[in-house]
């Protein structure tokens, strides 16, 4: 490299921050089906998985790019049984690991062994408060029970308890049952997430958007639970996130596209985002590049760095740095060009499929065993065309 | 999970405060400083903020632990109401339990 090269390369590093979190999708494979299930539609085409040596290699060149809070995710990262293996690797690194799991796959021993591998965090996903129509939305029989019992096992290891529930307009109304649920469990932290719309939650979008009403009367039950366990001095925290398509300005997406972020996907292609695949942009592998390279350097992650890239009309707008022109994936999937501001905004020319979208909620019948399950057999349909 | 009523619980010289179970502090090199690390999350801390964690042992009282800090920045005033201050801010985010 020439000396202006490297002061250049030098340069460009100081205007971009050290990633902080690295997800590491270990895999697509998962037991349930969920049809908000934020995978890419065509999963089922990865079949070259990263093995075990390539991951521990992820893992040391992201801890050495900065990263400190390290994600295990998938599909379901039970399934590969080098898990505890890249437990151990991650502590030694000094990562600060979780694992974010529907709980498939869990046992009390497993539980007890990740945690002397030293993991610090697990987080068991659920689909409801109610048994049944957990198991309807995992399209699992035995997965409500399995689900509880895991949570018990964590708590009973000591680690902290975060519980996640993907919200949609089939669950909506059981906030206050969903609390006491928790409560009873003894989470620390509970994440009640409404569906984001990319990969099966964007093609499922009408059978799972909750109407304005049931967001309206969900976000009173959340605050009043709020109020309650402040007042009983409880030390459980309820993050509510609402759903962008209600707002009229768009989310700060990822913070900023290559600024926290940096997503590993099962076959080793790096993500500034973990929904970020459905775009139409190139986006590297760390099997043939390193990841400093990758997040400093790789045409991927430095396509909507910075603001240069904006069309109107978030080009001439005051609120640009505050929200980056919303999400890019969204611009994509709604308008067909994710250079675009995200249709969420008022501003954009692109915001009556906002308005549609939220007047067909309005009116949606769709029952749940109308959605598109996520399996493989439907993932199939979307890449042989 | 129910614990004491936050009001009424305030941080004394005689508490000795342990890290709650999940949060981890660490020296980050690419921060440049301390940090605090909880479930998907992370809390950079500036010096002093850094300063005051990294005695906390889970044996040591807060007394003590004013007096090793005082003893480590003799060219500081009296710091024990600073401390207070801070652990009590902690204490509120529940980044630490007293015992
Ligand atoms: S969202 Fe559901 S189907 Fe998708 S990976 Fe998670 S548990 Fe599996
Ligand atoms: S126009 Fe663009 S930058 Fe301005 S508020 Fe809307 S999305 Fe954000």
């Amino acid at each position: 490299m020439t000396a202006l090269a490297s002061s250049l390369t030098e340069q460009k590093q100081a205007s971009v921050s050290p990633p902080l979190w690295l997800l590491a999708e270990l895999t697509y494979r998962c037991p349930l089906q969920c049809p908000y299930c934020s995978n890419p539609l065509n999963f089922a085409q990865t079949t070259s998985e990263l093995t075990t040596e390539e991951w521990a290699s992820v893992l040391r060149q992201g801890r050495e790019t900065g990263a400190a809070q390290l994600g295990f995710s998938g599909g379901e990262p039970l399934v590969r049984q080098d898990l505890g293996e890249l437990i151990a690797e991650a502590r030694h690194l000094g990562y600060y690991s979780n694992l974010i799991t529907s709980g498939l796959g869990l046992t009390k021993a497993k539980v007890d062994d990740f945690a002397q591998a030293g993991l610090d965090h697990i987080q068991v996903s659920f689909q409801s408060s109610d048994p049944d129509l957990n198991n309807a939305v995992a399209g699992s029989r035995k997965a409500f029970a399995q689900k509880l019992a895991m949570a018990r096992a964590v708590k009973d290891a000591g680690y902290p308890m975060v519980l996640n529930f993907v919200i949609h307009r089939h669950n909506i109304h059981q906030m206050n049952d969903i609390v006491a649920l928790c409560e009873r469990l003894g989470a620390d932290y509970v994440e009640l997430a409404t569906c984001q719309y990319y990969g099966w939650a964007f093609r499922n979008r009408e059978g799972l958007m909750p109407s304005r009403a049931q967001l309206e009367k969900a976000e009173y039950e959340v605050n009043q639970n709020r109020a309650r366990l402040l007042d009983e001095g409880s030390a459980m925290k309820l993050i509510f996130v609402t759903p962008d398509y209600y707002e009229e300005r768009p989310k700060p997406c990822m913070n900023g596209w290559g600024s926290l972020f940096l997503t590993v996907a099962p076959d080793g292609t790096a993500l500034p985002c973990h929904s970020a695949r459905l775009l139409p942009i190139e986006f590297p592998n760390v099997r043939d590049k390193d990841l400093k390279h990758i997040w400093y350097e790789s045409p991927g992650f430095n396509h909507y760095r910075g603001n240069s890239w904006m069309p109107e009309p978030c080009r001439s707008c005051d609120e640009k740095e505050k929200d980056f022109g919303g999400c890019r994936c969204q611009a994509f999937l709604l308008t067909g060009n994710a250079d675009n501001a995200d249709p969420v905004c008022s501003k954009s020319p692109h915001h009556d499929r906002i308005l549609a979208a939220r007047q067909a909620a309005e009116c949606a019948t769709a029952s749940i065993e109308d959605l598109t399950y996520r399996n493989d057999s439907n993932s199939r349909m979307f890449f042989r065309g | 999970m129910v614990t004491a009523n936050p009001a009424t619980n305030a941080v004394t010289t005689t508490n000795i405060p342990r890290f709650r179970r999940g949060f981890r502090f660490q020296w980050e090199p690419a921060q440049n400083g301390h940090v605090l690390l909880y479930p998907e999350g992370m809390v950079k801390l500036n010096e002093s903020a850094g300063a005051i964690l990294a005695e906390i042992d889970g044996q040591r009282c807060v007394r003590d632990i004013v007096a090793v800090l005082e003893a480590a920045f003799p060219q500081a005033d009296a710091l024990e109401s600073d401390v207070i201050e801070f652990l009590e801010h902690a204490r509120q985010q529940h980044w630490i339990e007293l015992s």
